[in-house]
């Protein structure tokens, strides 16, 4: 390591040593310890703000952007000497944000510099929380097949339409938002567009899940203002930042598993029981031994595609691939888990269930949707097929 | 830890490609196999060791390159690819192994230069049954004489020295030796194998027990994963290659969604073993601490995607595919022998699941 990098490190542990604050050196205990920033954001615990504002104020909570927009400037190296401070101390993430995931990207490529300066600062310090206006009751895989209509006012947009799996969009302060603005073509006549949320003529309706949770909703638009401003990119050009956008979400949601608190192997000793330090159901050890092999090759498969990705290689193609096997990983966990508790897990509510029981059961429901948001596994394997091996339908 | 390989290790890669395609392709595995010669290829072995494979991980000081596994395990990989016969992993891995872990000085001083130079090819004896399994040894050691059974030992009929293993010692046999007796076996991979018999041996005695033994199998199952990593991705490139070209039905076949998604989850599951066996392979080199993690690891994954792509090869060609004038055949016999040898997929994840604690 460089004689710089190692004057980052040795200033960087000192300024979290001084700046991160004891309660968030803990493990998170659930979902419901994810700060996602906002305007009406009202935060459980003090210290989860400052660390957020402290942060944020660094733009460590998006440590490779330039930081002229709020950023931390960070190069990839220096990067990685953060994250290994943080997880030394077993730091929380300040954030989470769609805003870092999904949409700054975006807006680095393809936004122009008044709409960078207006938003990412924003997105940084968890200002702003940004929702996602992709899919459409009849535009799911399909979603070049979106119909809700963007008409040129002269000087302001008219949306009208619907958007459902909508994340958290009751909460979010802003959607990023795909619109038809020429209806002739299908890819060619989709534009991205920015929404305030709060302007007359947005209402959201919250989905309720096979889980009980509610983390998707429909988001309707009628005769919604856009000032003409809130374009990103040309008029027409949307699917093109679409496609960018969905690949930093594959990226992302392959890496997101929920309920990990609990270890499968844990619960298997618990529940089902040991002798000779051997889980005695001899046919479930064998499936957790496979799942905890597959487990451990995702993981080597993500550090080997970020090593690669620092040699200089284009690993943005593997996005598919990763979300498949991220999903197919979560799902298998869940089920085995469920299993190795059995009855425990079979909870709903209640007191004959402790707090984990009913993770367990929820988790495993919510796992469902693992291979159906952000691209079908069934969509993910044609991407594969076509980008990655060269398959083309016809020829 | 790292999973790309440095300029050297690159350089020996596709030296390693470049040669093997040129003077072993599948064709040369094909010829061998009609002439009876049951893995006998003495002429290549002579110009694999010419190119200093012989002693890719062997130091130096013992007239080897002193290179590493990861270098070697490149080699293997491009190996696999063209399934070529030679005592490259028996040898020049395993063998060379068993000797720098567990031969004494004077063991390394008189093989592993010869090893190193490809004059003298050493091999691991360790099963004695259908099954691996290296602590059911019945083999036994009274007054510097061994005697016992060993079963199904790599390239067993071709090699000079032998590494034997009982439950928990190592001892150096030279294939000569009175007292024993090696039966040829022709295997269904057109390598060959043997059946030995100890009958009052004489041998010498290595260092370590039973750990060691583990150590020294545990490089081997990487260093297979890694040649089976290479026969996977040949076997998978290959039927890719047939999809796009077949046609049926007015276009080709690889515009089906069902063969696009066996493709693109054999291809996922392909990358995921790929970064197992890499992770294994530098595992040794930097000396880690969970090496027999790594190692079942590798193994396990190695051989499922194995099996996988070979099945896939043979089903995703057809009518072809099950024809012995077509390689697919030659890929599925070798998968199932890579597979078994020093544990299959469910001796490596009873393993697995004993080192995690479960």
């Amino acid at each position: 390591m460089t004689k710089d990098l190692e004057a980052f490190r040795t200033e960087t542990r000192t300024w979290l040593e001084e700046n991160c604050p004891p309660s968030m050196r803990t493990p998170m205990t659930g979902e419901d310890d994810a700060v996602w920033g906002g305007r009406n954001y009202e935060f459980k615990n003090p210290e989860a703000k400052l660390w957020l504002e402290r942060m944020g104020a660094k733009g460590w909570t998006a440590p490779t952007w330039p930081a002229e927009y709020g950023g931390g400037g960070l190069s990839a190296d220096e990067n990685g000497v953060l994250q290994s401070e943080l997880k030394r101390i077993n730091a929380r993430p300040p954030l989470f944000s769609f805003g870092i995931w999904m949409l700054g990207p975006v807006l680095l490529e393809y936004a122009n510099e008044e709409q960078k300066k207006e938003h990412l600062p924003k997105i940084v310090r968890g200002e702003i929380r940004w929702c996602q206006g992709y899919s459409e009751p009849g535009a799911g895989s399909d979603l070049a097949g979106l119909q809700t209509k963007c008409e040129d006012k002269g000087d302001h947009w008219l949306i009208n339409g619907q958007k459902v799996w909508t994340s958290y969009a009751n909460y979010a302060d802003w959607c990023f938002c795909l619109v038809r603005t020429d209806t002739s073509v299908k890819h060619e006549g989709i534009s991205f567009v920015l929404i305030d949320m709060t302007t007359k003529g947005v209402e959201t309706r919250p989905i309720k899940l096979i889980s009980g949770s509610s983390p998707f909703c429909e988001t309707f638009f009628t005769d919604v203002k856009v000032p003409k401003h809130q374009m990103v990119g040309r008029l027409n050009g949307g699917w093109e930042i679409a496609k960018r956008l969905l690949m930093y979400e594959r990226t992302n949601i392959s890496g997101f598993s929920s309920n990990t608190r609990v270890d499968v192997v844990d619960l298997a000793k618990q529940y089902v029981g040991v002798s000779d330090g051997v889980l005695e159901d001899r046919d479930l050890r064998a499936r957790i031994a496979t799942h905890k092999m597959t487990e451990r090759a995702y993981a080597l498969s993500v550090q080997r595609a970020q090593e690669e990705a620092k040699a200089g290689g284009n690993v943005s193609h593997m996005a598919s691939m990763f979300k498949v096997a991220g999903a197919t990983l979560n799902q298998d966990r869940c089920e085995l888990m469920v299993e190795a508790a059995g009855n425990r897990a079979l909870g709903w509510a209640g007191e004959g269930f402790s707090a984990d029981d009913i993770a367990t059961t929820r988790g495993w429901l919510r796992s469902k949707g693992n291979s159906i948001e952000g691209g079908t596994t069934e969509i993910n394997l044609n991407v594969v097929a076509k980008r990655v091996l060269g398959l083309r339908d016809t020829q | 830890m790292t999973f790309t390989l440095n300029d050297e290790q690159r350089m020996l890669k596709d030296a390693a490609r470049d040669f093997l395609r040129e003077q072993a392709p599948v064709t040369r595995l094909r010829k061998q196999r009609d002439e009876k010669k049951n893995g006998r290829d003495p002429d290549l072995w002579r110009e694999m060791a010419a190119m200093g494979w012989a002693g890719v991980i062997i130091p130096e000081e013992f007239g080897g390159a002193g290179l590493g596994c990861v270098a070697l395990g490149a080699v293997l990989e491009e190996s696999g690819r063209t399934l070529v016969a030679s005592p490259l992993h028996s040898s020049a891995l395993a063998g060379a192994s068993a000797l720098l872990l567990a031969g004494t000085d004077a063991q390394k001083q008189e093989w592993l230069p010869k090893i190193a130079a490809g004059e003298v090819t050493a091999t691991i004896a360790i099963d004695e049954g259908a099954h691996h399994a290296p602590t059911k040894s019945k083999l036994k050691f009274e007054g510097g004489k061994l005697t016992g059974e060993k079963k199904y030992v790599a390239d067993g009929h071709i090699a000079d020295l032998i590494i034997v293993a009982s439950a928990d010692a190592l001892y150096l046999v030279k294939s000569d030796a009175a007292g024993l007796t090696r039966r040829e076996l022709i295997t269904a991979d057109s390598r060959g194998a043997a059946d030995l018999k100890f009958e009052g041996v004489a041998a010498e005695k290595m260092n370590g027990g039973a750990d060691m033994i583990d150590a020294i199998l545990d490089r081997a199952r990487i260093g297979l994963a890694a040649e089976m990593v290479g026969q996977a991705s040949e076997a998978f490139e290959i039927t890719s290659e047939y999809l796009k070209t077949r046609r049926q039905f007015g276009q080709v076949i690889g515009g089906f969604q069902a063969l696009q998604h066996r493709a693109a989850k054999l291809f996922t599951d392909l990358e995921l073993t790929r970064s197992c066996v890499l992770a294994a392979l530098d595992a040794l080199d930097r000396d880690a601490d969970n090496i027999a993690e790594y190692a079942s690891l590798a193994k396990a994954r190695a051989s499922e995607t194995l099996h996988l792509a070979s099945n896939e090869m043979v089903q995703l060609h057809g009518g072809i595919g099950m024809t012995d004038e077509h390689d697919a055949g030659l890929y599925l016999k070798r998968a199932r022998v890579a597979e078994a040898l020093y544990g299959g997929a469910s001796f490596h994840r009873d393993r697995y699941a004993s080192l995690l604690g479960f």
